[in-house]
């Protein structure tokens, strides 16, 4: 399937050149993340009955992992409420680039955290926490308010987004998965790249400012760093800059050769494993031991969860690749061979959602009429009763899901492998078995 | 041309796979009793195995506060006040795996009290991984027509 250029259509062009209809999205989105937060801190501790629980943790989810990241890729970035406030502080504007800006410390990101560690280690540390902060809105309110000050803060000391690109625990498994959408914002033309002249779009101009995300779109060969503001549509002065429909995963064609990248699919592919069975499996001592936070139980959860993610599921796929005969570092054929995990784990959080999302959907209709668990009834759903959707077509939902990732992801490792030059024959049995494991945990 | 006949192979091997009747053991119905105390946040026991055709009846007593019982699939649920006891009884006509999950908020990881009832052998599952094991014969093969 050859790329379509969304872009050339007028009206999408010039919904995404203008900033207005981006505000008015963004406007909505900050009161609905403000208000989320108010509801964790101020509205009923019954989480099944706070905005901030159902709103955030099942509406939100399922809109981000079942629709936005599978088909739009770093689509949510690009309407994110996370980075605004702190944004407009450092510009000194909402619109437009103002004729004085800001004095603010405008610094680089030092060289050693410029890479998805931090976003690793911070996706680790809401996991480790996650059965306390999906179920209780006060935590959900604070860790909310946390992102959104913590990204001011970081808004004033350094230059561009810095907490998108490095800290947002979001952001790290977002940009790692939207390489398979097929949806890519890229250059017309490398040459016109090479001779214009000030490079606007990596440094701003009257027209717009420079990349927040600190990528030169004239560089861009996949969407992992890109969180499709369409501010370098705005500031091209050659109207070089397209947004393309292309096949899924075409990113994937050329591998990773980076560990911070290779470890995140690692984390989420074992995340969503260790979800599925503590979550939705029916051991009730591991559903203890992930809640009571600093018990000895919980300590050893931790340390079980650690091991899995940085011992067990990277070892044996060492293991696996050990004998691939090549003459590449194994380091390389590591990071490179990772990538076929990338549709595997997606697919897998697309199973795992599916069940959780089914179930709790019903949810959204009473925390709609009474988001703070105060007793209003706004819309007449407030007394809703909760009833799983769809239970029947969920199992068939899942395997299709797991088997089509897995047929995605023995695709992708055929194209790595042929990259390094090695057998593929040891990742796919690799994923055919994590496969079988996520498949007895959800069935 | 041989990659659409192996194609076409592999998709009607999937349809078996997935559909096709497997012999069902000829066990008599019996009627299956079980006493499940239900505590913040879980059943116990927390996996019920019955043969299809069976009775089913469920004693839920719950030993914290109002919990309940609702069965997937069959949409069937009672609940049980803090130290009493509630039956719930039904004949497992369908097989397969099915969760069961508390059906009153009792707490913070009420969404998440699940337990799992297996009606006859779980043969979704390994339909399933048949399925899987297939699509990675079938990727490999056409991998190898191509190249």
């Amino acid at each position: 399937m050859a790329k379509i250029e969304l872009t050339r259509i007028p009206f999408i062009k010039n919904a995404l050149k203008s900033r207005y209809p981006q505000l008015a999205v963004f406007i909505v989105m900050l009161i609905g993340y403000i208000f989320a937060i108010l509801a964790g801190l101020i509205g009923t501790p019954v989480g099944s009955h706070n905005f901030s629980i159902v709103f955030v943790w099942i509406a939100w989810w399922a809109i981000l992992i079942l629709v936005a990241v599978p088909f739009f890729g770093r689509g949510w970035c690009a309407v994110c409420p996370i980075p605004l406030p702190g944004e407009w502080l450092q510009r000194g504007a909402v619109l437009s680039p103002p004729d004085k800006r800001p004095k603010w410390l405008n610094l680089r990101v030092p060289k050693m955290f410029r890479n998805i560690w931090l976003q690793n280690i911070s996706f680790l540390l809401l996991a480790l926490f996650s059965s306390v902060l999906l179920t209780t809105p006060n935590i959900t309110g604070v860790v909310l308010a946390t992102m959104l000050f913590a990204a001011i803060r970081l808004s004033t000391v350094f230059e561009r987004r810095a907490f998108c690109r490095y800290l947002c625990p979001v952001g790290g498994f977002i940009g790692l998965y939207s390489q398979t959408a097929p949806i890519e914002l890229r250059i017309k033309d490398k040459q016109v790249c090479v001779t214009c002249e000030g490079k606007p779009c990596y440094n701003g101009s009257q027209a717009g400012y420079g990349c927040p995300w600190d990528v030169f779109p004239g560089g861009l060969t996949k969407n992992t760093y890109c969180g499709l503001c369409m501010e370098c549509i705005r500031t091209c002065p050659h109207d070089n800059i397209a947004v393309n429909l292309r096949p899924f995963s075409a990113d994937l064609a050329k591998p990773s050769t980076r560990m911070d990248e290779a470890f995140k699919a690692f984390i989420m592919l074992g995340s969503a494993m260790i979800y599925a069975g503590i979550l939705l499996g029916p051991w009730g001592i591991l559903k203890d031991a992930a809640y009571n936070v600093g018990t000895d139980a919980w300590f050893t959860y931790v340390a079980a969860f650690l091991a899995i993610i940085f011992v067990a599921l990277p070892g044996l796929f060492t293991v696996g690749i050990l004998h691939t005969k090549n003459t590449l570092p194994l380091k390389q054929r590591f990071a490179s061979l990772s990538t076929a995990l990338i549709p595997l784990g997606l697919m897998f959080w697309v199973a795992f959602s599916l069940s959780f999302v089914l179930t709790n959907a019903s949810y959204i209709l009473t925390a709609l009429s009474d988001p703070l668990g105060l007793g209003w009834n706004l819309f007449g759903t407030a007394n809703a009763t909760w009833q799983p959707m769809l239970t029947s077509m969920l199992a068939p939902a899942q395997t299709l899901a797991l088997v089509g990732g897995l047929i995605w992801s023995a695709r992708t490792a055929q194209k790595a492998a042929g990259e390094v030059k090695v057998s593929p024959i040891p990742v796919i049995v690799y994923c055919f078995i994590a496969t079988c494991l996520m498949l007895w945990l959800l069935l | 041309m041989r990659f659409r006949i192996s194609l076409l192979l592999f998709v009607m091997a999937g349809l078996v796979v997935a559909f096709a009747p497997l012999p069902v053991p000829a066990i008599a119905p019996q009627e299956r009793t079980f006493q499940i105390d239900a505590h913040q946040f879980a059943y116990s026991p927390s996996e019920l195995k019955v043969n299809e055709g069976d009775t089913v009846i469920i004693q839920l007593v719950s030993s914290d506060v109002v919990h309940g019982i609702y069965v997937d699939g069959y949409d069937i649920s009672v609940e049980a006040d803090p130290g009493q006891s509630a039956i719930l009884t039904f004949v497992a006509d369908k097989p397969g795996s099915f969760r069961f999950r508390c059906n009153v908020t009792c707490g913070a990881m009420h969404p998440f009290m699940i337990g799992k009832l297996t009606v006859g052998p779980n043969n979704w599952l390994y339909r399933s991984i048949g399925l899987a094991a297939l699509a990675v014969l079938g990727v490999t093969v056409s991998r190898k027509q191509k190249v």
